[in-house]
């Protein structure tokens, strides 16, 4: 029996204790936010924070969770930061296809709780776990960026140097 | 919430209601047709009666594209798999800008396999070639204007006035002297009106959708971890959903002799083992039940001796002997072999790996198969073949076979396969066990999976004259077909030219008076597939780091050189200029950094790109990069700008690093470590910038692609003075 949290709720578990906490995750608790990207800690997909800190979840054998609590993206918009950080993936229009996203956001947000206002070398250091075959990264950088200072970034919609606004608006008139 | 209560074999026993309660299977309903409010019906072209191969036994048909709730909200069905490319987003806005309604109601939904869907130009159900946008230009804003016109012509009946004198203005119709009705109290009196046959669309002066900057209808649940993909299907969708994990053969074109499965008997939650000549699956209530017992599987394969070991290195050999012959002609242009003339020569050999798709979510298929019918579920960019593939094995008229189209975490091209290999796989899986099963390849096999960007070698002789123009270009490409042996093969070759192997250059801008591009097509000894932007990943690295090398020999600037090659071709240059000014081209790049250009037109569209680039400690380092696209006529700048980032991301990350190498049959890459793809700490500063002026729009999910690792290549000569002829780049 392994006891343990998950968003804040108590959770029992006969199990077998090797079991990657992501698959207590995905096949039993049903929370499929957190992504099957590679099995090996490799690619940040299946990151959710274990007592506040940025784990791999597949490579994570349920039984290292006993008696600490996890965070998954189901609920890290409970916290502020996290508020925030989803908010500015919003604003910066970061998504593609998506399945990575969960993990860039909680390593996203396990940065900003402890580095508030984290340079472009610090975001590297931090977020180079996560792949996204998508190529999010200038929007995910950005997006971190505003999550630490709201008003500081300028949000996607107007991008300072790109698909100039007006321009494709006017097309063809 | 009660988990011991949901059979799964390796439960958690009681625990509090930890997880909010979804409403059930509201998923699976999404697609049906919903009753109450009104429900449009469009069959446009005229391919087809039906959106869902059903019949329609309601008066009013089954909608293909709209659907006008009474509270007025818009739901869009989206014909095209949303595999990131923004399809969600830029198709509603094609029928929001002709309806008038407000875009805060409009909802998207991924459209099932059905006829009405068809892609115009190919007959069939398919995302790819760069497309979703183009083939629905005029088809999805004439659903739109189709749309207005009714719910005009229903207020009009209501209020005993004439449509003329009606305006629609964000899902409003007003009426003279101040009438007002919203789009959901007249979308039941629409439906019963006649489908209007001819309507105007708007002239882009007009458009107030069109061409704004428009963010993501699909994010919000993609920032929460709702959205739902493939892989995320569980028995709250689909009730006594089991899991299954596949035991491929190790080597390409391995058959099972024989195996060993009495170690999964003491194993919990392993259901049924499934064997046949290419796998064996195992079958559990969940991912590591299966995975547990897939480790613990013992299998002997065989392959036939007498067939080749698909070696790369072989490969790369007789794929260079081959080019130093001739090849079957392609394109010739004036007398080539007036290149032995030149002043200055150039005689260089390219060569190209294989590559890996390694799109983020890895294949998975489910399928619920029920005797008289069956349902599948997956992120297919091929639902057309796809249906038809899996109504093949599983013994079902098509009809009968509902391919629910689920978003998909990447793709590029790997979902697109004219075999449709994972999808019959898990249908001869569902098949045999008879309950619903959800097929999980993992990262190693989805790596190993067997499909392949094909290795390709390029031969180049080309020089210039003592005035520095190019005398001759004499081109030998020499790689396998990607479509020979399959359905498109008709479609795709010609006179024994496979049109991916030689696009981007049999069909160059480059005014090159004396011309030839060859083609050597050797056996197909590797499954190959089409890889964003599919031909062009590896000609336009050869045109364009060749074309640089000319101008050197010239002595002349990269740009102005390709510009005097480029008169007939005005927006290929227009595109390379405004790459060259945005770049600051001709400026001194920053300390310990040079540039270098490349322009390739694809897909419809043309891509310039400046790389800035460093060496550091011989590490190729891309610090920016200053991208210029004509893609025709911008629906949504935002996804736009992003698709290019996304093309440069994946071109670069295949320049960097991408390689697949087979021994002995065997591939040899598993996952990220050995197939390493471009981390957030290696992606340049991406600038893009549109040329404007389009008419109708053009292809942007790939065209971005071809031109990065050139652009790249040319500025490591810039730097180094080393040109590279071989990727993955090594400096």
């Amino acid at each position: 029996m392994i006891r343990f949290k998950v968003n804040g709720e108590p959770i029992q578990a006969s199990i077998d204790p090797e079991t990657p906490l992501l698959w207590v995750l995905r096949d039993n608790l049903q929370l499929t936010g957190t992504k099957f990207g590679c099995g090996m800690a490799l690619c940040g997909a299946c990151t959710v924070h274990l007592d506040g800190q940025p784990i791999r979840s597949c490579s994570t054998p349920v039984s290292a969770c006993a008696g600490k609590n996890v965070t998954t993206i189901e609920k890290i918009g409970a916290s502020a930061v996290g508020k925030r950080v989803q908010q500015a993936w919003l604003d910066a229009d970061v998504v593609q296809c998506g399945y990575c996203q969960s993990g860039q956001i909680m390593s996203a947000v396990a940065l900003l709780n402890t580095n508030k206002n984290p340079s472009d070398a610090d975001i590297d250091a931090a977020m180079s776990g996560n792949i996204c075959r998508c190529g999010t990264y200038n929007r995910v950088k950005q997006a971190i960026k505003m999550a630490a200072s709201p008003s500081a970034a300028a949000p996607a919609a107007a991008p300072a140097k790109a698909a100039p606004s007006k321009a494709p608006a006017k097309q063809g008139a | 919430m009660d988990f011991s209560k949901m059979n799964l074999a390796q439960g958690i026993d009681t625990p509090v209601a930890a997880v909010a309660k979804p409403s059930r299977r509201k998923f699976l309903q999404s697609s049906a047709v919903l009753g109450g409010g009104l429900v449009l019906g469009f069959y446009l072209p005229l391919r087809d009666r039906l959106a869902h191969a059903q019949p329609a036994t309601k008066a009013v048909p089954p909608n293909a594209f709209l659907r006008i709730g009474k509270d007025g909200s818009v739901t869009v069905q989206v014909k095209h798999l949303e595999f990131g490319q923004g399809v969600m987003t830029s198709l509603p806005m094609l029928v929001a800008e002709e309806l008038g309604c407000d875009w805060t109601r409009v909802k998207s939904e991924l459209a099932p396999a059905g006829a009405a869907y068809a892609h115009t130009m190919f007959g069939m159900q398919m995302t790819g070639g760069s497309s979703s946008v183009v083939n629905s230009w005029d088809q999805l804003r004439t659903v739109g204007a189709q749309a207005r016109t009714m719910l005009v012509q229903a207020a009009a009946n209501q209020w005993k006035v004439k449509p003329e004198d009606c305006q629609v203005d964000n899902g409003m119709i007003l009426g003279p002297g101040g009438k007002k009705l919203g789009f959901g109290a007249v979308a039941d009196a629409a439906a019963k009106l006649p489908v209007p046959e001819k309507v105007t669309l708007k002239p882009a002066s007009e458009f107030k959708v069109i061409g704004k900057p428009t963010k993501r209808i699909d994010a919000p649940d993609k920032v929460n971890g709702k959205a739902k993909f493939g892989m995320d299907l569980t028995t709250k969708d689909i009730p006594n959903l089991h899991v299954a994990l596949v035991l491929h053969a190790p080597m390409l074109n391995g058959e099972l002799e024989s195996m060993n499965a009495d170690k999964l008997k003491s194993l919990p939650g392993i259901t049924h083992v499934v064997q046949s000549g290419r796998f064996v699956a195992v079958v559990g209530k969940s991912y590591w039940s299966a995975k547990k017992g897939r480790d613990a599987l013992e299998a002997k394969w065989w392959v036939d001796p007498k067939a080749p070991k698909p070696d790369s290195a072989r490969l790369k050999r007789e794929y260079s002997q081959a080019a130093a012959k001739p090849g079957k002609v392609a394109k010739k242009v004036g007398d080539p072999a007036l290149v032995k003339t030149a002043a200055k020569s150039v005689v260089a050999e390219y060569d190209f790996p294989f590559l890996a798709h390694a799109a983020m979510e890895p294949l998975n298929c489910t399928v619920h198969y029920k005797g008289d019918s069956a349902e599948l579920w997956v992120g297919s960019q091929f639902q057309t073949p796809d249906q038809g593939a899996a109504a093949k094995v599983l013994g079902l008229p098509p009809e009968k076979v509902k391919l629910n189209t689920m978003i998909a975490g990447g793709g590029f091209g790997r979902r697109a396969n004219p075999v449709s290999d994972y999808i019959v796989e898990a249908c001869e899986i569902a098949k045999e066990v008879k309950v619903p099963v959800k097929v999980i390849w993992t990262r190693e096999d989805d790596m190993k999976g067997g499909y392949y960007r094909p290795a390709y070698v390029h031969r180049v002789e080309a020089g210039v004259d003592a005035a520095g123009k190019i005398a001759g270009w004499d081109h030998h490409i020499v790689g396998q077909s990607i479509v020979a042996g399959t359905a498109f093969e008709g479609f795709l070759v010609k006179d024994g030219i496979d049109n991916t192997s030689v696009e981007g250059v049999a069909d160059t801008p480059y005014d090159i008076p004396n011309f030839q591009c060859a083609l050597t097509t050797p056996t197909k000894e590797v499954t190959s597939l089409w890889w964003r932007s599919v031909g062009h990943t590896h000609t336009a690295f050869v045109m364009e780091t060749m074309i640089d090398e000319l101008a050197a020999a010239a002595k002349a600037d990269p740009v102005a050189f390709r510009k005097s090659l480029l008169a007939k071709h005005p927006r290929v240059l227009k595109t390379l200029e405004l790459a060259a000014e945005k770049s600051g081209w001709g400026k001194a790049a920053p300390a310990g950094r040079a540039r270098g250009i490349a322009v390739h037109e694809s897909f419809g569209s043309v891509c310039a790109q400046v790389a800035e680039v460093s060496v550091e400690k011989g590490q190729i380092r891309v610090h920016k990069v200053v991208a210029a696209l004509d893609c025709g006529l911008v629906v949504n700048p935002l996804t736009v700008e992003a698709q290019v980032q996304s093309a440069i991301a994946y071109g670069l990350s295949a320049a960097l690093h991408g390689a697949i190498t087979l021994k002995d049959g065997v591939v040899e890459q598993s996952n990220f470590h050995d197939y390493p793809v471009l981390r957030g700490n290696e992606m340049p500063l991406v600038e893009v910038h549109l040329v404007p002026g389009g008419q109708k729009p053009t292809g942007v999910g790939e065209p971005g692609t071809p031109p990065i690792a050139p652009a790249v290549a040319n500025a490591v000569f810039a730097l180094t003075g080393k040109r590279v002829r071989s990727l993955p780049m090594k400096v």
